[in-house]
């Protein structure tokens, strides 16, 4: 039997220490705004000139892409925090924006996918530097369970997924900004140092849209943490009463 | 109804379905949950009765 005070307690978090908005309000929010948004997007945006109705699958493709970002950064800051502090729920926490930003990630790579065959006629192309940086992105991310389930739970895992945490948001940056050195490119430029390359109601549709997913994302980072938090609460009585 | 709307219709139909499928996993494992919270306070029961028990006799 293990009491609170054993350093195998010491390592589990406490559950239900978050003072932020509630799980059941932020998910009403959530579908309050994907739901305005897909309105926005299938009835108030206009048709795009070039690549009319198709462009549609930009609201949420760059949405998606911009929030699996957020929480791959969110992941880091949890990263550094366990890193400086040693708190073992941040360690959790960034196991968790990880692992919602993977979902996020696998959902701009399919969405893409999609667009990709509409637009270009094929499902993928290794000749776009920001599909492939994307690519190495999502599967440096893939290789994060990999490493953090192949040590054993303890001060050593949470290490050593920190670090690699760390080391991931670096990727971020030249993901997104690098590929806009490359001159020629298929994939389009919807922002620039200039700003983004819209306006009107298609701003607006985009920014709806990336509220919604951004809320959204927060929402099952919010789900899964708790879930996560519970979970080891359960483990932790299941301990004391043995 | 055209190639691009049924590509457009496939892309946002796939992004409602990871988020169900999604929605659909955390439902199931807070079902093993409450199941697991369920028996840990059967458990709990039986120990303070056992406890009073003792005392008693």
């Amino acid at each position: 039997m293990s009491s609170p005070s054993s350093p195998a307690a010491a390592t589990i978090p406490d559950v239900g220490r978050t003072r932020r908005i509630p799980l059941p309000a932020l998910a009403v929010s959530s579908l309050v705004l994907v739901s305005t948004a897909l309105a926005f997007v299938f009835f108030v945006a206009p048709n795009d000139a070039n690549q009319g109705f198709s462009q549609r699958i930009f609201y949420f493709h760059v949405s998606l892409a911009f929030t699996a970002y957020a929480l791959f950064i969110a992941g880091a800051w949890q990263a550094f925090r366990y890193l400086w502090k040693r708190d073992p729920e941040a360690d959790l926490k960034s196991y968790v924006c990880v692992h919602q930003g993977l979902i996020f990630g696998t959902l701009v790579l399919l969405t893409g996918s999609i667009w990709a065959k509409i637009s270009w006629g094929v499902w993928w192309t290794w000749s776009e530097d920001e599909l492939v940086l994307f690519l190495v992105l999502y599967l440096f991310y893939c290789a994060y369970f990999m490493l953090r389930f192949s040590v054993d739970s303890g001060p050593q895992r949470a290490n050593l997924s920190a670090v690699y945490a760390l080391f991931g948001v670096v990727l971020i940056p030249v993901s997104f900004a690098a590929i806009r050195l490359a001159k020629e490119f298929l994939h389009p430029r919807v922002f620039t140092l200039h700003g983004p390359n819209f306006g009107g109601w298609i701003l607006v549709t985009y920014c709806i849209a990336q509220a919604a997913l951004l809320v959204l994302g927060y929402t099952l980072y919010r789900l899964e943490l708790s879930s996560k938090l519970l979970d080891v609460r359960v483990r932790r009585l299941r301990e004391a009463l043995a | 109804m055209t190639t691009a709307e049924k590509y457009v219709t496939a892309a946002y139909c796939v992004v409602f379905a990871a988020v169900l499928v999604y929605v659909l996993i955390m439902a199931l494992k807070l079902q093993r949950l409450e199941r697991d919270v369920d028996e840990l306070e059967r458990k709990e029961t039986a120990e303070d009765d056992e406890r009073e028990t003792v005392s008693v006799g």
